[in-house]
């Protein structure tokens, strides 16, 4: 291990709750999201231990609606939006560019301390009184009839919202300007090019919710009537402004996890990725096309039927650059040398499970069977094979990939393929039931339900224990590495890019002398560097050529 | 810390120090375009389905009062755009008068806009505040006309607390322009400050219409 | 649906194959060891952006077909009037029959079901039928069905409401035509006809004073206007159906009859659903009534312009 890196440089409370540095800011943001993960977790716990029964076991109607309330805007807000980005794009988007940090630090720190008061502010929310009106805070439940702590809960996620505003922003200006040279744009990583496109979406969708939950907000502190159909007002326009960001969100949460994915994959199959510009490519119209769906999420409020075939048209294309997604990560595998690390096993985990997602996705877009399945267990299913299936693990591969870089220590290698493997099983086990569930008609956000759907929500509990093992596993064994795993080196994996260049940890100016790219991303064949298979060798053991 | 101007940190040229802080306003006033945008939709949906109230409720507010408004906040972005040029030619003491002139105008906006509002308290047409449009105006009429005035306090509103967030700003440029950080080869502060400025000029310059000047013959 | 499943089964096991098949036959076998770099190929791109947009384009159109035929119900329909409320339902028969948390529908018929709400957004699902419909407070939604199979279904809310949210369903009996209007008759008395409670309301709302049938009031007769075509002020036309009903009720500035002046005063606040649903049903019955040749707010038949 280096002598001094970006974690001893300094010592001190004061030296990170006053950094600059984005690397200490990423692990910041690693300790917060952990928390509300935590908090999350919790209430999705008790939700799927209430659901053994019919007629619900541990709580009354009110609290349980304000547990699926909480769980999702815990782990929408503060967890699933800022992971990636926040954690793993801070550290690493400046050593992939090769630059010495964002071009904002200090905006960077901003935007931690405005998510800790917008984190304040929903944590005070849920422990006077709680919240019950679904993250969705559809009007005029949550404007006008609801009794639970809204205000403080909407003034926090629109705080919070900066805090992405900001982080967008960065990112973006970061790509722009601040790349090393040589560094052009098709020579940057895809895990760069996932975080540029989810920063466009940071910047352009965030500022509307932020001002759909101010009018809300103001609705129901001044008794104004903007969403109020009683002063004249239009609960669908609350709907059309709020799904105008929440749509994009989705996009925020999965981006980030693809461009892991588009990392991990070159490396364990030692070959570069397959259609490099068709990935980098379908990052940008994922997210251009996204904000022209967001209506699916209203196919049956009684909106124009032109305007639903027109939502749901677009909702199919915007399948389309994903499925491209999933064809050219597959056929990277092909021909590769392919190893079983635990980074891999996540990795191909989320293929599947996005898969499953995904294509679960083109039954919501059908109008005709949408009628049937819309706002039950269904969705419920899909969503969370998405973003839990998809985007947790996307982190948590990340995690594993970017450890020995981070924190200078490699993980235990058989435990995490055990917990890797649990954790697949466990959440399968947990909402491949809900699929059918939300076909046999199940409504969603139910807190009791008829006896015909018992077995179905026990599955679904008994796989939740499995996947809560799973989590608990790795965050056990990341924490003891830190102080007892073994010596990483520079490039353990050994992977190609930047960051990998450079000390594990890398020292707080990422690098001693400033690098100057000449090589193509991923190109294994070209990196003698890298001290694997040289020229002459035989490099592939299958054959052709 | 370092002193305003000097090159630093992870730049490696003041040129790239320059583009940097200038793309990153650029992409923070394309957020506000997104925040603004949100209103104006709810407006433009609420008037079309209303024209006839919004019309009525637009007649109650003070024309004259918003037309000045307008003028000085022109006004005090043609002060702040002689600020930018003073900077780039190195007229610092001039650079100095021009943004004091901004603030100053900045500041009489403000108190005309709360002029304004003081009228429509007068008049009870704050919503939410003792809310009646005129006397005897029945539910309905109070309901459609209250969500004209929600809008024009959330909107007016919100752009007087961009205004009062630019005006923090220039004491900070005039402050720093006193001390001559200014020169033709660092100006960025100015420059980009004064795009905040002219953007929110741009803001008033849609609001002012479309609140103040629906029917109007 | 299974259509759907099917390409997504095809889609699902063929890529999770190849993803598996690929992990073992390429397996790492000595530790330096590279993969065979490959770049891309523009023809597979092609090919796999072309073919699954195609079957996107399918899936689309075989969606689209089914929610438009869902979404515009059939002329002639029984109508039941649905009101959603925290947390139950109340449905209303055409008799006036009412029922709580509870359908009865005839065997073989088409249904519509005109959906209110007196609070939050609420949702009337019937998953046995394939069908749903969120209930939005402050405008009518309108859903159909036909029930093909005497029995009894669950029907549920499915739009998040409040506290009871998961209490708030009940039953859909479809019973034999015969079994139908038998029930209808026999549990109807005590039930108050809307038709009679819609006209006993026209008079005692006053709107009697202005809505002359003979057209010589300051409004509009209103006769037959119930479905028709209403010529407005600005020179467009509106069909005058339930929803149009409510809002000249609730919002009557919103949309004036061609040659006349604004005078309406709006009732908001001062009705109930139920009671707006119930002058409808009065105004429904005067379809049949007289036209007069002036005073009526009808377009003329005569499309010209």
């Amino acid at each position: 291990m280096p002598r001094e890196h970006y974690l001893n440089a300094t010592y001190g409370i004061r030296s990170w709750l006053l950094t600059t540095d984005h690397k200490r800011i990423a692990m910041l943001y690693l300790v917060s999201v952990t928390f509300f993960f935590f908090i999350g977790g919790a209430f999705a716990t008790m939700i799927r231990i209430h659901l053994l029964t019919p007629t619900g076991l541990l709580v009354t109607p009110e609290t349980y609606n304000k547990l699926f309330t909480m769980h999702g805007v815990a782990m929408i807000f503060f967890f699933l939006i800022p992971s990636i980005p926040a954690v793993l794009g801070n550290f690493l988007l400046p050593i992939m560019i090769g630059a010495k940090d964002l071009a904002f630090p200090k905006i960077n720190l901003l935007s931690w301390y405005i998510y800790l008061i917008g984190g304040g502010f929903v944590l005070y929310s849920f422990s006077t009184g709680g919240l019950d009106t679904g993250w969705t805070f559809y009007t005029p439940l949550s404007s006008v009839y609801s009794n639970s702590a809204v205000t403080p809960a909407v003034i926090g996620v629109f705080i919070n919202g900066f805090s992405s505003i900001l982080t967008g922003l960065n990112f973006i200006v970061t790509v722009h300007t601040m790349r090393a040279p040589g560094m052009t744009w098709f020579r940057m990583p895809l895990f760069v090019w996932a975080q540029y496109a989810t920063s466009i979406i940071f910047i352009l969708g965030t500022p509307v919710i932020a001002i759909t939950l101010l009018l809300a907000g103001m609705e129901r502190m001044f008794h104004l009537g903007f969403f109020n159909p009683a002063l004249g007002g239009d609960p669908i326009l609350f709907q059309h402004l709020f799904w105008f960001y929440s749509h994009p969100a989705v996009y925020i949460m999965i981006l980030p996890a693809m461009g892991v994915i588009s990392e991990i994959i070159p490396t364990f199959a030692r070959k570069p990725i397959f259609g490099y510009s068709f990935i980098a490519a379908s990052s940008i119209a994922i997210a251009v096309i996204g904000f022209f769906v967001w209506a699916h999420h209203m196919f049956l409020t009684g909106q124009s039927t032109y305007s639903a075939l027109a939502f749901s048209l677009l909702s199919y294309l915007v399948a389309i650059p994903s499925a491209v997604k999933v064809f050219n990560w597959t056929s990277t595998l092909y021909k590769g040398s392919i190893s079983y690390d635990t980074p891999m096993l996540y990795a191909l985990g989320f293929i599947g499970l996005f898969l499953i997602g995904g294509l679960t996705g083109l039954f919501l877009a059908c109008l005709g069977l949408d009628i049937h399945i819309h706002d039950t267990y269904f969705v419920v299913a899909h969503f969370h094979y998405i973003m839990v299936g998809g985007a947790v693990m996307g982190y948590v591969g990340g995690l594993h990939f970017w450890w020995p870089k981070i924190t200078g220590k490699l993980y235990p290698e058989f435990l995490a393929r055990v917990a890797a493997v649990i954790l697949f099983i466990g959440f399968n086990l947990t909402f491949f039931p809900q699929f059918l569930l939300g076909y046999l008609g199940m409504p969603r956000r139910y807190s009791s339900y008829p006896p015909e759907f018992q077995v179905l929500n026990v599955m679904s509990t008994a796989g939740a224990s499995i996947l809560a093992l799973g989590y608990l596993l790795p965050m056990i064994y990341l924490t003891w590495s830190m102080r007892y795993g073994k010596v990483a080196g520079r490039n353990p994996w050994p992977a190609t890019g930047l960051e990998w260049q450079t000390d594990s940890p890398p020292p707080t100016e990422n690098f001693d002398v400033t690098p100057e790219v000449t090589w193509e991303p991923y190109d294994y064949e070209n990196r003698p560097d890298l001290g694997l298979a040289i020229e002459g060798a035989p490099t592939h053991a299958h054959g052709d050529d | 810390m370092h002193r305003t101007g000097e090159l630093f940190g992870q730049y490696k040229t003041l040129e790239q120090q320059r583009e940097t802080a200038s793309l990153g306003m650029w992409i923070f006033l394309s957020t506000e375009v997104l925040f603004f945008g949100g209103m104006f939709m709810t407006y433009t949906l609420n008037r079309s389905t209303y024209p006839d109230i919004f019309s009525e409720a637009s007649k109650t507010i003070n024309l004259w009062l918003g037309a000045v408004n307008t003028v000085v906040l022109i006004a005090s972005s043609l002060t702040m755009a002689m600020a930018v040029w003073s900077s780039q030619v190195g007229k610092k003491k001039l650079l100095t008068v021009f943004l004091v002139a901004t603030l100053v105008l900045g500041c009489v906006f403000l108190g005309i806009k709360s002029v304004e509002y003081h009228e429509k308290y007068v008049e009870h047409h704050i919503p939410g505040w003792n809310y009646q449009f005129e006397p005897g105006a029945d539910v309905s009429t109070n309901a459609h006309t209250q969500l004209f005035f929600s809008l024009y306090f959330a909107m007016t509103g919100l752009h007087a607390l961009h205004m009062i967030v630019g005006a923090g700003l220039l004491l900070w440029l005039i402050r720093q322009s006193i001390r001559g950080r200014f020169t033709p080869e660092y100006n960025t502060p100015v420059e980009n400050i004064g795009l905040y400025w002219h953007f929110v000029d741009i803001v008033w310059i849609f609001l002012f219409p479309l609140l103040y000047l629906i029917d109007r013959h | 649906m299974v259509y759907i499943t099917l390409i997504s089964l095809f889609f699902g096991v063929a890529i999770t194959a190849a993803i598996v098949y690929f992990f073992f036959k390429y397996r790492r076998t000595h530790p330096e060891q590279l993969g065979v770099p490959i770049h891309g190929d523009m023809r597979l791109e092609t090919a796999w952006i072309v073919v699954p947009a195609l079957l996107a384009m399918t899936m689309f159109a075989w969606g689209a077909v089914v929610y438009v035929d869902y979404r515009r119900a059939p002329v002639d329909t029984l109508d039941i009037y649905v009101i959603g409320k925290q947390w139950m339902w109340k449905a209303q028969q055409p008799t006036g029959l009412k029922e709580i948390n509870e359908l009865h529908v005839p065997v073989g018929r088409d249904v519509k079901l005109i959906l209110a709400s007196e609070d939050v957004i609420h949702d009337f699902s019937v998953p046995a039928f394939r069908v749903k419909m969120d209930v939005v407070p402050g405008h009518y939604n309108t859903m159909w069905f036909r029930p093909t199979k005497v029995g009894r279904y669950h029907f549920f809310c499915s739009q998040y409401c409040g506290t009871n949210h998961s209490l708030m369903g009940g039953w859909v009996t479809v019973m034999e035509p015969t079994d139908y209007a038998a029930w209808l008759s026999g549990a109807s008395e005590g039930n108050e006809n809307p038709v009679l409670a819609g006209e006993k309301l026209f008079a005692d709302k006053a709107c009697i004073t202005c809505h002359l049938s003979d057209g010589r009031g300051r409004a509009p007769s209103l006769n037959g206007v119930y479905g028709a075509k209403v010529l407005l002020a600005d020179g467009s036309t509106v069909t005058a159906d339930e929803g149009y009903i409510r809002e000249s009720i609730l919002e009557p500035k919103a949309k004036i009859v061609a040659g006349y002046q604004p005078l309406m005063p709006s009732f908001q606040g001062q009705m109930t659903e139920e009671q707006i649903l119930n002058l409808t049903a009065y105004i429904k019955s005067l379809q049949s009534q007289p036209v007069p040749a002036t005073g009526s707010g009808i377009a003329p038949a005569t499309g010209k312009k």
